[in-house]
């Protein structure tokens, strides 16, 4: 490939820093003359989201901080006073619990687009695999908020995420009681949960940015699946993909903002609205939306520690993708069958998440069994399979072959 | 400096050319000690999340079980859990004593105050020497949720959470749950006053 447009310093003072830490030309690398595919379409547009994201739950989280008080007896009573009392409290509360849905709405579509474009296939595996580390943090970070307020939700959802740890054999009550910091849930695990909320957001930005770095070696996928021949398969990061992503943004923003304005509680659960309770276990207890289809795993095996080993075992499957789906194609464009058993992936992750919701008897039960079956006969029988017998189309001979070929003449707008 | 004859100056050393073993063992040594400390230092910032002695100072509870007449239940808390202090039906008993043990899902008594191996018959799950009463931890052995009292389809206990059902014994009979609800050590202090832990 041809030489990119380096970054000079202007001034003199601009060229006495660069020569000490050269951050400018790292930058000018990265994110503006950086050679980004031609054809990405909008699905690309998720992981700017995600980061963006990542600042708002970073920014919100930092100064609900400022009022928040993580005792049982305070805890309830300053997130309703962060409501009431503290200047535009409601606001920066709103933004701060819908955005961790918002980041789960991205991370999903995040992850499907990468399962579907192949995203995880050589060279791109260590970035995929930090991309399920990043995932199982931002889960253990939606949990442990999750916590915070002490409603009853919150009280009976870290009862029954710590109880799984006491499915483990022999040690299993012991880390329980270790993770309590006493027999039950109370005080210390309250203290100790809105410690670690507040540290895992760095670590996954720590993360965030190994995983841009892993991405910048091989660069972007795209939706063909090819590798990128020329510069004529490539168009630089600024303006083209910045104006891109910022646009895909703006309308991801104005999804959250009715989210945030509009409807601040159609995505929790009202009963989070009552102080904890020890005593009393709700009638139904469901965890946030995003957690549902995990939940119906965990719940449609009729036993505790099998529930516990599906429950961990539907993420960690995740990090052996790159190694179960062996067909050198990437892209489901060509993979006609790999498309038909990925859509219904899609079908199936929807389904498990509307019986996680219900109630776990009869013909739910029965639903949450086959697709749990199906969840994992995806990625440990179909993808193998596939990747011996499937017949594939022809693959296009360059990325701006293809895009010239399909667009109109008007789209030449290249000098 | 001259960086043609950069080799290692151990390898070829004069004094020990036979001798690659004894750099190999400082080297291991030195990385045993050093992983060794780590791991003693690591130990106070795991230990702490242990319980604390106040913590464990609330390992007792003295309850006046005297107004629990039969057919009524207390809620107690032990430890931050609630106990549940069942003053048991005649019926009740009766059904209980009726199950043969081969019909059970845990067949070991999970009472404190017996053998580990004790079977979970009525009289090994009672309140010693009282057997009218049963004085159990309510929390469900799935996962932690607090079980409702005279439901389900053995008139035990039914937790609401994941659909375990417990009969009048507090043996569980159907759902996820593994064992039985858990029987804490209990020292009846007079007639009337139980100590619970």
């Amino acid at each position: 490939m041809e030489a990119l447009s380096r970054w000079e310093p202007k001034s003199r003072a601009a060229r006495w820093f660069e020569s000490r830490l050269p951050i400018g030309s790292l930058i000018h690398s990265s994110f503006i003359a950086f050679p980004t595919p031609r054809n990405l379409n909008y699905w690309w547009t998720f992981g700017g989201i995600l980061a963006f994201m990542l600042v708002v739950q970073i920014v919100s989280g930092v100064v609900l901080a400022m009022h928040y008080v993580p005792t049982t007896d305070g805890a309830f009573n300053s997130v309703e006073s962060i409501m009431r009392d503290v200047n535009y409290g409601w606001l920066l509360r709103y933004v701060h619990q819908n955005g961790a849905s918002m980041f789960f709405v991205a991370v999903y579509i995040h992850m499907f687009r990468g399962l579907y474009y192949g995203s995880y296939k050589d060279p791109r595996e260590v970035l995929w695999i930090l991309g399920v580390l990043l995932f199982l943090l931002m889960v253990a970070t939606a949990f442990l908020g999750y916590v915070l307020p002490w409603g009853q939700m919150s009280f009976w959802a870290a009862t029954v995420i710590t109880n799984l740890f006491s499915a483990i054999p022999v040690i299993g009550n012991d880390i329980a009681t270790w993770l309590w910091g006493g027999f039950s849930v109370d005080q210390p695990l309250l203290n100790r949960f809105f410690s670690l909320h507040y540290l895992l957001p760095f670590m996954i930005a720590g993360l965030v940015v190994l995983h841009i770095w892993a991405l910048h070696v091989p660069g972007n996928g795209n939706p063909l699946g090819i590798n990128v021949k020329s510069r004529q398969d490539t168009l630089p990061f600024h303006p083209y993909y910045t104006s891109k992503d910022l646009f895909g943004l703006v309308v991801f923003v104005l999804f959250f903002a009715w989210f945030v304005f509009v409807q601040p509680n159609v995505l929790g659960h009202p009963d989070n609205y009552i102080p904890a309770d020890p005593l009393v276990t709700p009638a139904h207890i469901v965890p946030e939306w995003y957690f549902l289809p995990f939940y119906a795993i965990l719940r449609a095996i009729p036993d505790k520690l099998g529930g516990v080993i599906a429950f961990a075992g539907a993420i960690v499957v995740l990090f052996f993708v790159p190694w179960l789906d062996r067909s050198k194609v990437r892209s489901a464009r060509f993979r006609p069958v790999f498309k038909t058993f990925y859509w219904l992936l899609v079908a199936c992750g929807l389904g498990l998440g509307y019986l996680g919701s219900q109630p776990a008897e009869g013909s739910f039960l029965t639903i949450s069994r086959i697709l749990t079956a199906y969840y994992f006969a995806f990625f440990l029988i179909v993808l193998p399979l596939l990747s011996r017998i499937e017949k594939t189309k022809p693959l296009p001979t360059s990325i701006s072959e293809a895009v010239l070929h399909d667009s109109k003449p008007a789209a030449r707008a290249e000098a | 400096m001259d960086h043609t004859t950069s080799a290692p100056p151990d390898s070829a050393h004069p004094d020990h050319p036979q001798d690659p073993g004894r750099r190999d063992f400082i080297y291991i040594a030195a990385a045993t000690v050093g992983a060794v400390g780590a791991g003693l230092a690591a130990w106070p910032f795991i230990h702490q999340m242990n319980p604390d002695a106040a913590q464990l100072a609330l390992a007792t509870t003295e309850v006046d079980i005297s107004s629990v007449e039969p057919g009524m239940s207390l809620t107690v808390r032990w430890r931050g859990k609630p106990v549940f202090i069942r003053h048991r039906t005649p019926e009740e008993i009766a059904a209980a004593r009726a199950v043969p043990l081969a019909d059970l899902k845990d067949q070991a008594a999970q009472n404190d105050n017996l053998a580990a191996d004790a079977p979970a018959t009525d009289e090994n799950r009672s309140a010693g020497g009282n057997e009218a009463f049963l004085i159990m931890v309510g929390v469900c052995t799935h996962l932690g949720c607090v079980p409702l009292g005279q439901s389900g389809d053995f008139g035990g206990w039914f937790c609401p959470c994941h659909g375990s059902h417990y009969d009048t014994a507090g043996r569980i009979r159907l759902g996820p749950a593994p064992t039985n609800l858990p029987v804490p050590v209990l020292t009846f202090l007079s007639d009337s006053v139980v100590r619970i832990g």
